[in-house]
């Protein structure tokens, strides 16, 4: 069983450096994800330099900060994508459900299961047809499904693609636009039905009309799932998201909610970063 | 806007020479194409694919025995090599990254450059003496060795090509590495690798030398895989450099008839497996 308090660390320090702030952060009731001074490397370079923090259960929280700072790092640490990169490898804890998913005794797969991940590039299976992807987590796992037809429209109607796909199930995954193929993703992953759905900068290949789809999308199942999305827009995280982490250099510089950050925030590095002065 | 024209008239002559030097690589084919069909396809007939030669003097008979035998040559080769190729080459592109795949991928190179008669005598030396008998599995083996460098290498690059955003895809779905390589990483690659694995068995196909030592030959049927085999690359020799006009003809056939089948097998597999994939 999690505690219901906040990552003392980041909830001391927000606290001590915003003395002028009325309110302080709110409270995260239920933590899905505890990170607890994960530490990052690519061989000797320490690209995360051990942060802790607490992911709210439901909610989206967003990961922000200039390009190597180490944001999708730290968010392929949640599901151990990290690892897979040779030379690569990560210390300290990270909690799911208050239980280490980094213990010898787990298996980095069983995980994958229960974390589910979408890509800064649509990545649909070329040679698997829209249904086919749909279906391939349960398939490639080996796991039984019981009615293929309607997993794969819950799927595709809670990733809003349905409307769009419902007649053309058997065309291949990569016939789509980049948003449908994104989308085709996200439906990829719920069909595992996930705990947590990361993103990694899900949007950045997408054209506006598509962004802002994928954006009400991720709003939609913020509700659902806990949600966890990199990216490289301040407009999207403050759009989307409920929390809003800053990194820099490898570390969490602030932690808040969205609205604090965005008006608020009690790091110059953060006002500086928001208001366009980096980054 | 004279360099205008000028630039316009370059690009003539570039494209012009480009055509020319496709054309010069196809006038090889097709003209061997053309003169292997126009001698060969006069003795083809029902007897050839049927009946065993007949001795010398005689008209008629057929090599019946020799394209089966190539066929189960062949068919060793490939039991041996496609897998052996296939494993090897996921190893390199997907485990590898290691001193010793890169071992490995020099040594597939080196065994590309191997002259093919070198091979046929190693494996006379490693089966053909130690069984006392010239044997299909000999040859089969001694064409396998042949394939395997290409099929290795064609593997490799291919299973390369694929993008690591479908790896990353297939893991973080929670799909174990084995099935993701299986299912998703060489799956995408299968159409090439099909390709790479009929142009060895392909190149192996018509391989005269290393059967020599190896296979052997034989004027009639086999006694099994572990007896002397008949085999069309080395029936052409054979009759080709006899003197009597009949066999002359004979070869011909035999040549066609080996041209045939290899485009076959590579239509073959090209359909096999266009027809699995989606409709785009």
């Amino acid at each position: 069983m999690t505690d219901n308090l906040a990552n003392p660390r980041i909830t001391a320090r927000t606290m001590n450096e915003d003395s002028d702030r009325v309110s302080g952060p709110p409270e995260i009731l239920k933590a899905k994800i505890r990170a607890d001074d994960v530490h990052a490397f690519y061989g000797a370079k320490e690209a995360i330099k051990g942060i802790t923090l607490d992911v709210a259960e439901k909610e989206v929280t967003a990961f922000i900060g200039p390009s190597g700072c180490g944001k999708s790092t730290f968010l392929r640490c949640f599901n151990r994508m990290h690892e897979i990169i040779p030379g690569a490898r990560v210390a300290g804890r990270v909690l799911l459900d208050g239980s280490d998913i980094y213990d010898a005794e787990i298996d980095p797969v069983r995980v994958r299961r229960r974390v589910g991940m979408v890509f800064q590039k649509p990545n649909p299976f070329p040679t698997m047809s829209i249904r086919e992807n749909v279906l391939a987590g349960l398939k490639l796992n080996g796991l039984k499904i019981n009615d293929a037809d309607r997993l794969v429209e819950e799927s595709l109607q809670q990733a809003a693609l349905w409307d769009e796909v419902k007649d053309s199930l058997h065309l291949s995954g990569t016939s789509l636009s980049g948003g449908q193929q994104q989308r085709l993703c996200i439906a990829r992953s719920l069909a595992l039905e996930p705990e947590v759905l990361l993103m990694d900068e899900p949007c950045s290949a997408l054209d506006p009309i598509a962004t802002a789809r994928v954006e009400e999308l991720i709003h939609e199942l913020g509700g659902k799932y806990t949600i966890v999305i990199v990216t490289h827009s301040m407009q999207q995280a403050a759009r989307v998201s409920d929390r809003t982490a800053f990194f820099y250099l490898g570390e969490l510089i602030e932690y808040d909610a969205t609205d604090t950050i965005f008006t608020k925030p009690s790091d110059p590095r953060t006002e500086d970063y928001i208001t366009g002065r980096f980054g | 806007m004279a360099s205008y024209t000028q630039r316009k008239l370059v690009d003539r002559i570039v494209t012009g020479l480009c055509i020319c030097a496709a054309l010069l690589a196809i006038i090889p084919l097709g003209s061997v194409l053309f003169y292997v069909t126009k001698q060969g396809i006069g003795a083809v007939n029902w007897d050839f694919f049927t009946k065993l030669p007949k001795p010398v003097g005689e008209t008629g008979g057929g090599m019946a025995h020799a394209i089966v035998g190539t066929l189960t040559i062949l068919g060793i080769a490939c039991l041996i090599g496609v897998p052996t190729g296939i494993l090897g080459g996921i190893y390199l592109a997907e485990f590898g990254g290691t001193r010793f795949s890169k071992i490995v991928r020099f040594s597939a190179d080196v065994l590309t450059g191997v002259p093919s008669i070198v091979i046929g005598i190693f494996v006379y030396v490693i089966i053909v003496v130690p069984t006392k008998q010239f044997s299909a599995m000999a040859g089969g083996v001694a064409l396998a060795i042949l394939m395997l460098p290409t099929v290795v290498r064609t593997t490799d690059e291919l299973l390369r090509l694929v993008p690591d955003a479908l790896r990353e895809g297939a893991l973080a779905l929670g799909v174990p590495k084995w099935r993701a390589t299986v299912s998703i990483v060489l799956r995408t690659a299968a159409p090439g690798i099909a390709t790479g694995v009929m142009l060895a068995v392909a190149r192996v196909a018509g391989e005269t030398a290393p059967l020599l030592f190896t296979a052997f030959g034989n004027l009639g049927w086999s006694d099994g895989i572990g007896s002397p085999t008949a085999s069309l690359p080395v029936q052409i020799f054979n009759y080709s450099v006899s003197p009597y006009a009949d066999w002359h003809r004979q070869a011909w056939a035999a040549a066609l008839v080996l041209v045939a089948l290899v485009l076959f097998f590579n239509l073959l597999a090209r359909l096999l497996v266009r027809d699995r994939s989606p409709a785009r």
